[in-house]
């Protein structure tokens, strides 16, 4: 039976992004391994404490030749435009969430707002990727 | 009036130890939490879940750096670091004694983390192609 295992971010600086999701956000890191024999490659993946079986990758943009210069500059303005794609987190807390990590210092693009699904708040992180943190509701909740 | 059992109190400390022990959290931390004075907080905190507060918060500490042995190649001292603690020493005795191993020779003794990364063929062919772009095949006479 197939399974979503990981879901991937770009970022531009894995141990930034590390930082942020790990100490900001109040993400786990699950796998952090450097392969030397790909150039250093960097598996770095994290997730919610509690929930073991899926994780988003911090994928470094590759360098050329593995990304030729006009792939990596159409990646970054797409991050630079805050449209490169997203992540939905939900929680039992929204406000307490929104509390602690707007006092650490993550920018909120929206803060927590009634829905019809629930509370709803939106960050970015330090690349321009789009997190979207959710309250759901028992309407919203899959049964 | 709002009317809260020191069992609620001590869940809150419980459960700060378990969503900020990354942080230079202590037991005075926690009874602050709680609201009650450090020993009163110890002697309910150990009735109510079984451990003193700073067995839990060590134990939750300890459990993170197991996984992150497991499962990252960071260094030992890293991992100390990033579980809340401050003194390498320390953590590897308070390891050492808990696990009966070493933190070294319990990373050792799981298969290599580098094992986790999905490194997929696609990328794999990408990151070990040659870098040389031509074999000469295409280079053409030159003219006189």
């Amino acid at each position: 039976m197939m399974k979503i295992a990981s879901m991937q971010v770009w970022v531009t600086d894995q141990q930034h992004a590390l930082e942020f999701y790990t100490q900001k956000v109040g993400l786990e890191v699950r796998v952090d391994v450097t392969v030397p024999e790909l150039g250093n490659f960097r598996w770095l993946t994290v997730a919610p404490p509690g929930q073991e079986d899926v994780a988003i990758v911090l994928m470094l943009i590759p360098s050329p030749p593995i990304f030729e210069a006009e792939t990596i500059e159409h990646i970054k303005a797409t991050m630079e435009r805050g449209v490169s794609g997203g992540v939905f987190l939900t929680t039992e807390d929204i406000h307490a969430d929104f509390a602690r990590m707007k006092g650490a210092g993550v920018e909120f693009v929206e803060e927590p707002e009634e829905r019809p699904y629930g509370i709803d708040c939106g960050f970015r992180d330090p690349f321009g990727n789009h997190i979207r943190l959710s309250q759901l509701n028992d309407l919203a909740r899959p049964s | 009036m709002r009317y809260e059992t020191t069992g609620r109190h001590l869940l809150r400390a419980r459960d700060l130890a378990d969503s900020r022990y990354t942080d230079p959290l202590t037991v005075d931390d926690l009874a602050a939490a709680a609201g009650l004075s450090r020993a009163h907080f110890s002697r309910e905190f150990r009735q109510a879940f079984g451990e003193s507060p700073h067995g839990y918060l060590l134990t939750r500490r300890l459990e993170r750096a197991a996984a992150m042995l497991r499962n990252t190649d960071q260094s030992v001292a890293e991992i100390c670091f990033s579980v809340g603690l401050r003194s390498v020493g320390s953590f590897t005795s308070s390891f050492t004694r808990t696990y009966g191993r070493s933190p070294t020779a319990y990373r050792a003794s799981f298969p290599p983390a580098i094992n986790l990364a999905l490194v997929p063929t696609c990328a794999l062919r990408a990151y070990t192609r040659p870098q040389r772009r031509t074999f000469g095949e295409d280079s053409a006479p030159t003219p006189d």
